[in-house]
């Protein structure tokens, strides 16, 4: 489904992604993996269009993608949950999910009937419908990001560390969330520092160091034939933040 | 009291177009970062619509319209010929740009016009007064601020209401994730420059109502009121901008009827005081913007 190759991003002099490819397939849990500053959230950035210093080839279902901008890039099929959440905090939780669904503003009923199916899936937001997004908590706030990047009602779900800062009752809610949308047909490529979780749940995964892939595999086979620390030198510190 | 009801309506009629003209400059500095230095030309364009259209059969309010979609058109112009090609580039860029612009728009005026000032027409209410509590009040006065109160409430309904309201007070903390849940930035940025030009054109009418005339460069005080106004207010707020132009008008209007005749020269150095000693107390201005992101 998705099919990236030679990626290249530079933010001015710095070359943060140095010749990336991946790949993912329909339906899969893919996990992309690395230790800070590896380059996993530019490459999804750059998947989602958001990043101008870009270079190399992004195929949705065979068609380029990567000359697109990223307003462009949604209405193809992609949601972005950037790590940085980016809820827009003095919008309500309803006005953050009405956006969510711009690309349906000209459908009629569509915004409707998929505001209600993210109230089932998030119960929670339901509640706080009318409450600005900058007063949730930051599950609340990561809930909220994630339904309103599935308002548009992607192919593709790009999520950039969903479990980041959250208490540890909350990543097993979001890990489990994840697990059901999975099951429900929706593709993924999960980005996390929680390396054992994703790799329990994931199909697939990529490991990336210094802006390259240093190892790709079936998760379990990464799971168990990586040396994760080796290339995790920065995740013990990340993890004890989590 | 009569002395109370003049000095209130002397504030209010002058606060409302202070109001809506900081809030014009504050749609696109919200989302761009960048202050629109033709903003004060939006006044003019408007201006002269009005005087090559007077002595046509026109009813006054047909061309009051035309005169606002004509500064609408030039708000969306400025967009495309000073800020488009070069927004990504650099920010000196679109300062120059748009100053470069405005010179531009007031040459024009001045080439195919004249240099002179030129009579703009006004509807004959304009000069009816009415009494209100035995003080005589300029009708002016009060329609401006009816004007203001309608056009306030259609901007409010417009950004709690509507979609594309919604998308751009998302752009003006998150244009980056605006724009990756498939708002084009283009539609927002043209749509805010469209406001910001209705409201300039609402302005112009009462503004040049009060002078009766415009010339190229009348739009230069309009745009340094609103930029005051939106520094005291808080130059990336809605309600901050409405809040500081009624604000300067109150200092304004205090210091015309506080002053003695022969410091009245002086007026703007003592607004300008006032208007220091408020940033030195609160540097943001008195309300602050939404949480900020990426500018792109
Ligand atoms: N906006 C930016 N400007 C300049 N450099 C940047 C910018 N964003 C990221 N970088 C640099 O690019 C490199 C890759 O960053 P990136 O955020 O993609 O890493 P990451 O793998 O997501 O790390 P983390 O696990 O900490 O989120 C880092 O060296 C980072 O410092
Ligand atoms: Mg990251």
């Amino acid at each position: 489904m998705l099919r990236v190759s030679g990626l290249h991003v530079r933010y001015g002099p710095i070359a943060a992604v140095k010749g990336v490819d991946l790949e993912v397939r329909r339906g899969e849990l893919v996990a992309l993996l690395g230790a800070n500053g590896a380059g996993k959230s530019t490459t999804l950035l750059a998947i989602a269009g958001a990043l101008a210093g870009r270079q190399g080839r992004v195929e949705l279902d065979g068609e380029a993608i990567h000359g697109l901008t990223p307003e462009r890039i949604v209405r193809r099929g992609i949601a972005m949950v950037p790590e940085t959440r980016d809820v827009f905090a003095d919008l309500t939780v309803l006005e953050n999910l009405r956006l969510g669904g711009f690309v349906h503003r000209r459908t009629p009923g569509a915004f409707e009937e998929e505001l209600e199916r993210q109230m089932d899936l998030f119960p929670i937001l339901r509640e706080r419908a009318h409450q600005a997004a900058g007063t949730l908590s930051g599950g609340e706030q990561q809930q909220l990001v994630i339904a309103r990047a599935l308002m548009s009602r992607p192919k593709l779900l790009l999520l950039d560390e969903p479990s980041l800062g959250l208490a540890p009752l909350i990543v097993e809610h979001i890990f489990a969330l994840i697990g059901r949308l999975r099951e429900s047909g929706l593709t993924i490529l999960l980005v996390e520092q929680n390396a054992a979780q994703a790799l329990a749940r994931a199909d697939r995964a990529y490991v990336m160091a210094l802006g390259t892939i240093a190892a790709a595999g079936p998760a379990a086979e990464i799971a168990a034939n990586t040396d994760l620390e080796a290339i995790y030198f920065g995740g013990k510190a990340r993890g004890a933040r989590a | 009291m009569g002395q109370v009801i003049q000095f209130a309506i002397d504030v209010l009629s002058l606060g409302s177009l202070y109001a809506l003209m900081a809030l014009g400059l504050v749609i696109v500095y919200g989302i761009l970062r960048l202050v629109n230095f033709a903003y004060g030309e939006l006044i003019m364009v408007a201006g002269y619509t009005l005087y090559l259209l007077d002595g046509t059969a026109l009813p006054w309010l047909a061309m009051a319209a035309v005169a606002i979609v004509m500064a609408m058109v030039f708000g969306v112009l400025t967009e495309y010929v000073a800020f488009r090609p070069v927004r990504m580039k650099s920010v000196t860029a679109v300062l120059i740009t748009s100053f470069a612009f405005s010179t531009l728009l007031q040459h024009a005026a001045l080439l195919f016009i004249s240099p002179r000032s030129r009579l703009v027409p006004t509807p004959a209410l304009f000069t009816r007064t009415v009494e209100i509590a035995g003080v005589v009040v300029p009708l002016r006065n009060l329609l401006t601020i009816a004007a203001a109160v309608a056009v306030l409430a259609l901007f409010t309904f417009l950004l709690r209401r509507t979609v594309l309201g919604i998308a751009l007070r998302a752009a003006a903390s998150q244009f980056r994730m605006t724009r990756m849940l498939g708002v084009p930035a283009n539609l927002v940025i043209t749509s805010a420059f469209a406001i910001s030009g209705l409201l300039a054109g609402v302005v112009s009418l009462f503004w040049l109502g009060r002078i009766g005339s415009v010339v190229p460069g009348i739009g230069l005080e309009p745009l340094l009121v609103a930029f005051i106004a939106t520094v005291i207010g808080g130059m990336r707020s809605l309600p901050g901008a409405v809040v500081g132009g009624y604000l300067l008008a109150l200092i304004d209007v205090s210091l015309n009827t506080a002053l003695p005749q022969a410091l009245l020269q002086f007026r703007d150095a003592f607004t300008f005081s006032l208007v220091i000693v408020l940033l030195l107390w609160r540097p943001q201005g008195l309300i602050r913007g939404p949480a900020t992101g990426q500018r792109t």
